[in-house]
């Protein structure tokens, strides 16, 4: 590992100040991927900006929905009673992913801006646009099996890995920054982006800025909710493929519905066409399948990862019957 | 003696638990000595060719460090010099030269050492090292040279072997052909490898070590460095799990007392997680063919078995993968081929259950799919195919009770809830199904010697050279001498891992408690009868073959007042201590006489979800014909851990290359998925434990590997039953069964 320096900020201000006069700083909060990032010399900051004691811990009710500080363990998201009674699909996720251990360290803020576990990415012999602008994409032509199906693009097919950002895409989360410029609200679904001609940048965020919340808006979804996780093993391994599935039914009709994929896609894959097949259908496997059908136009497989355009439908089938209560 | 979990056949709890669980014991990389120093080793990132060029001056000016060890500065090294075998003592060498020269042989070897005052300045020189390369074409898929396999030259056994007609499946009523792919899986126990090296002088050495032989590290490091063996002192009292990789000197040992030597101060070298999957070893990814034919009633008549192992490029590395497969039914025509592939990898080593985890697969899912074509329960199949005698050497067993086992598995999993038609039942929207499979490994036990010393005070002190790489050596050790000598085991010592401790064998083969603790049983057995001697008229009247020793003392049960504790002997006689120090093996005569064997069974019950693909092992039971149990909970612990083992060999457990670079993409813990505890369901553990008359004095068997062959064919077969899809490459992941 590089030597770095290493300063603590308490302050909102003191920490973007600190971040817009050096270049290669970085923020760290929890720190559960940044260090292993650092460890394997795929990213190696020159400072580090320690923002895990800024005072951004509280789960708040708003007037019409939640605000979650940034620095809000994800462990203590998951396990609190808020959440868990109007919002039980984010705790579902959290739950999900990592470890207890890791759950106990990571941050809100710090889940989101996760880097992709693509191995082509971690190893620094190997080629990688994400990691190395123009160097090439191990990954397109190599051992794709963790890889998207959706959204990819010539120059990387890797994945965002967070478990969490799946329920916060479906619940129409608002990630709250502060910058340089002051304050600016990202609707979620413009906080991650996909690869294209730049998949170094996994987000929208600019420099020097500073995740201090996310909020949800009040949820017809605090019932009728589901996160599946089909992965290699039961626990402590990321998604082959998730889904995050909400409905608002009104006896067996669906009067709305949520869907979001992941590990499928550079961000988490929302799914707004097969939500708007499922509105004003009844509850059925014959509905979820024709939902998940509309949910997989433009999927495309690679050598390893074509299973994942079976799984992918399958598993949208699935969350959906749980969500809906219509399994055993 | 009153607590009978004392005893052979007890549950006594492991004697260094307290040491365990409270930070007491020290592992190697535990040791501070005064003035260490810390080595971190730089990767080759080419796979095959020569280094050019290889820039350490970046490194060498990195601040704490003290040099930067490679091939062309690195201290002559005697054996190699003298251009002898690198591998010293039966293939437990470092097979490769250590910064020898300029040859890569494997994506990984190491190429430098940089040494530091710290292991985190060490780490960053090591970064700064940079190697220019000449490099040549590389093979690392074994898919693509399985035509390329060589017939072993090292291992006599795993010639072509043909009993009968070859090829006989063929021609058999009905029969079956079909390939088992095993990839390679990494040993990863969850203390990383390495060494502590320290130059007493300029011939004297001591290392504090990872090993699973104190006196084969010994040796070999002896014999590679032209020293007496008597000024090579190895420590290893404790070893954080092993299974198998620490059967041999790696290379980055030889390295490590090379730049000790170099910098003339102690050098600590832990490998890295990454580095436990490039440089320590794997089982090989092996490609089997199976052939195998029966009457329509079920006889077995023909079986051919296939196998292609993964090896590296500068030595031969083989297992017992066909073993099985002559012996384990009675089948009158059986033809085995064994072939080893050169690849530039990095050598194989032995992982739990070597060479017969990899053949049970492709044997028990063999039978097991022919219980289906012939329409015949797969115990009953067995049964009916089961030989009275090895029909490989045509010897009676010493003991075979794999029926018995066969039986209490199918009660204790509920065999009888099982259709013999797959995708049959569903429970909870899953696919249910029931999988069993049989293991077997020899029932080995080699030359072992122990020391037994009764001191003035009745406290007996035991030692041997052995390893307690996990299953509570120790443990077994003092209850077997507590057993023989009755006395209290807290008032028993029984000392191993240390290099000048009598002569152990390695840690291998699960031959530890068969070969130490015969040496312990006989030692204190010789020890009892001196005292004996030594007793004087006390016991005069009594016949030696009555006496009942117990509590420390000689009893006669005739004569009660003659009773004399251990301790006046020694008083009566002005002895400050009695000792006595034995080796023990097996007669070759008895060995002749007997095919001697442990077996296991392995039951388990999963779910299969029909549309997802994810198993889920519900239930598992294990069971083991092991003879007499000696620790009935450090055993179970051993048969617990060899479940969780299969669990990850059938579901999880996959080591990846990707053969354009030669080079794994997933040698970290994140993507090489052991099994955790969700995984892992409730595992109910039996014992056949009954005593063989041949093998040890205490009846035992060994138990080690047998804990894991049989259980991932069992998982399987269960999923086939669950789902009518046979998996024939493991792991059985999700993607394999939508």
């Amino acid at each position: 590992m590089k030597a770095f320096q290493y300063v603590r900020s308490t302050t909102a201000k003191s920490a973007i100040e600190a971040l817009a006069k050096d270049p290669s700083a970085m923020f760290l909060a929890g720190g559960t991927n940044l260090v292993d990032l650092m460890k394997r010399g795929v990213t190696e900051p020159d400072k580090l900006i320690d923002i895990s004691r800024l005072p951004y811990t509280k789960i708040e009710k708003e007037s019409s929905g939640v605000r979650i500080g940034a620095m809000a363990l994800n462990s203590q998201v998951a396990d609190d009673k808020l959440i868990q009674e109007k919002w039980p699909l984010l705790s579902l996720a959290l739950n999900a992913g990592a470890s207890a251990q890791l759950r106990n360290k990571a941050t809100v803020g710090g889940n989101m801006l996760q880097r992709t576990r693509c191995g082509y990415f971690y190893d620094t012999e190997m080629d990688c646009n994400k990691r190395q602008p123009g160097s090439g994409c191990g990954a397109k032509e190599g051992y794709n099996r963790m890889h998207a199906i959706f959204g990819t693009s010539e120059h990387c097919i890797a994945v965002h890995p967070s478990d969490m950002c799946i329920a916060l895409a479906a619940l129409d989360a608002t990630v709250i920054v502060q910058g340089p410029k002051g304050e600016r609200k990202i609707p979620f679904a413009d906080f991650h982006r996909l690869p294209g001609d730049h998949p170094e940048k996994d987000n929208t965020l600019e420099k020097g800025e500073l995740i201090t919340a996310v909020t949800l808006p009040d949820s017809p979804y605090a019932k009728n909710v589901h996160y599946l996780k089909v992965r290699d093993r039961t626990s402590y391994a990321f998604a082959l493929v998730s889904v995050a599935a909400a409905l608002e039914l009104d006896g067996k009709t669906i009067k709305s519905a949520r869907l979001a994929m992941g590990g499928v896609a550079h961000k988490p894959w929302r799914l707004l066409e097969a939500e708007k097949a499922l509105v004003g259908q009844t509850v059925s496997e014959a509905t979820f399948q024709k939902a998940a059908e509309v949910a997989m136009t433009g999927a495309k497989g690679y050598e390893y990862n074509s299973f994942k355009l079976k799984l992918a439908p399958n598993s949208i089938v699935e969350a959906l019957k749980i969500a809906a209560g219509l399994t055993a | 003696m009153k607590n009978k979990d004392e005893k052979i056949g007890g549950r006594m709890s492991r004697v260094d638990a307290v040491l365990k669980v409270t930070g007491g014991a020290t592992y190697f990389a535990e040791y501070e000595v005064p003035n260490l120093t810390y080595g971190v080793l730089v990767p080759s990132t080419i796979t095959r060719g020569r280094i050019k060029n290889i820039d350490t001056k970046k490194a060498e000016s990195a601040p704490g460090v003290l040099v930067v060890l490679t091939h062309v500065n690195a201290p002559k090294v005697p054996a190699y010099e003298a251009k002898e075998p690198s591998k010293t003592s039966s293939g437990r060498g470092p097979g490769m030269m250590a910064f020898h020269n300029d040859e890569i042989h494997f994506n990984g070897q190491p190429i430098a050492m940089v040494v530091a005052d710290t292991f985190e300045r060490a780490t960053y020189a090591a970064s700064l090292v940079k190697a220019e390369y000449q490099e040549q074409k590389h093979q690392t898929d074994l898919k693509a040279n399985l035509a390329k396999g060589n017939v072993p030259k090292t291992n006599k056994s795993l010639q072509d072997y043909q009993r009968g007609e070859k090829d006989a499946y063929k021609t058999a009523p009905v029969n079956l052909e079909e390939e088992y792919v095993l990839p390679s899986e990494v040993h990863n126990p969850m203390e990383l490898h390495g060494i502590l090296a320290q130059w007493d002088g300029p011939d004297k050495l001591t290392v504090y070590a990872k090993t699973q032989g104190v006196k084969m590290t010994q040796q070999v490091i002896a014999e590679t460095f032209k020293l007496p063996k008597e000024n090579v002192q190895v420590h290893s009292q404790f070893v954080g799990g092993a299974f198998g990789m620490s059967l041999r000197v790696w290379p980055h040992e030889i390295a490590t007392i090379l730049a000790a030597k170099k910098v003339n101060r102690p050098v600590k070298l832990v490998i890295t997680r990454n580095e436990m999957f490039t440089i320590a070893g794997y089982r090989p990814h092996t490609h089997q063919k199976i052939g195998i034919g029966a009457t329509k009633d079920g006889k077995i008549v023909g079986i051919s078995h296939w196998a292609n192992v993964q090896n590296s490029n500068y030595e031969e590395f083989t297992e017992a993968t066909v073993a099985m497969t002559k012996f384990m039914y009675q089948i009158p025509n059986v033809n085995t081929t064994y072939r080893v592939v050169p690849l530039d990898i990095c050598s194989p080593i032995p992982m739990r259950g070597p060479g017969e985890a990899t053949g049970a697969f492709a044997l028990e899912s063999a039978i097991d799919e022919l219980s289906y074509a012939l329409d015949v329960d797969p115990i009953e199949l067995r049964i009916m195919n089961y030989p009275e005698k090895d029909p490989e050497r045509d010897l009676p067993w010493s003991s075979n009770y794999v029926r018995e086992a066969y039986k209490m598995g199918a009660d204790k999993i509920g065999w009888s809830n099982r259709s013999n038609q797959p995708k049959a039942k569903m429970e909870d929207g899953m696919w249910v199904g029931y999988g069993m499979a049989t293991g077997t490994f020899g029932a080995h036990r080699r030359p072992a010697t122990a020391r037994a010393c009764l001191n003035a005070n009745g406290t007996l002190l035991v030692q041997s050279a052995a390893s307690d790489i996990g299953p509570g050596t120790g443990t077994a050790m003092v209850q077997i001498a507590a057993d023989v000598m009755g006395i209290p085991a807290n008032r028993i010592k029984f000392e191993l891992g240390e290099s000048n401790l009598p002569d152990a064998p390695i840690q291998g083969g699960s031959a530890t408690v068969a070969s130490v603790g015969s040496a312990v049983h006989e030692a204190c057995i010789e020890l009892r009868q001196k005292l004996v001697e030594l007793s004087g008229n006390a016991l005069k009247n009594a016949k030696v073959d009555t006496l009942v020793y117990e509590d420390g003392k000689i009893n006669s049960p005739k004569d009660r007042s003659a009773s004399i504790t251990y301790a006046e002997v020694l008083k009566r006689n002005n002895l400050p201590k009695l000792e006595v120090t034995k080796e023990s093996k097996l007669s070759e005569d008895q060995q002749k006489k007997f095919a001697m064997y442990s077996f296991s069974v392995h039951f388990v019950k999963v779910h299969v979800h029909p549309t997802t693909g994810v198993v889920k092992v519900k239930h598992a039971v294990a069971l083991a014909d092991a003879g007499t149990i000696v620790n009935h909970k450090t055993a179970s612990s051993q048969m617990m851990g060899g479940a969780v083992g299969g669990i990850g060999m059938a579901l999880t457990e996959e080591a990846v290359i990707d053969h354009r670079f030669g080079r794994y993409v997933n040698n970290n813990f994140a993507d090489y998925h052991v099994p955790v505890n969700a995984d892992v369901p409730e595992v109910d553990v039996l014992f056949v434990d009954k005593k063989d008359p041949y093998t040890t004095p205490m009846g035992s068997k060994g138990l080690g590997e047998i804990a894991i062959i049989g259980m991932a064919p069992a998982i399987a077969n269960a999923v086939y039953n669950a789902t009518g899809k046979r998996i024939r490459e493991l792991p059985i992941t999700p993607d394999k069964l939508i």
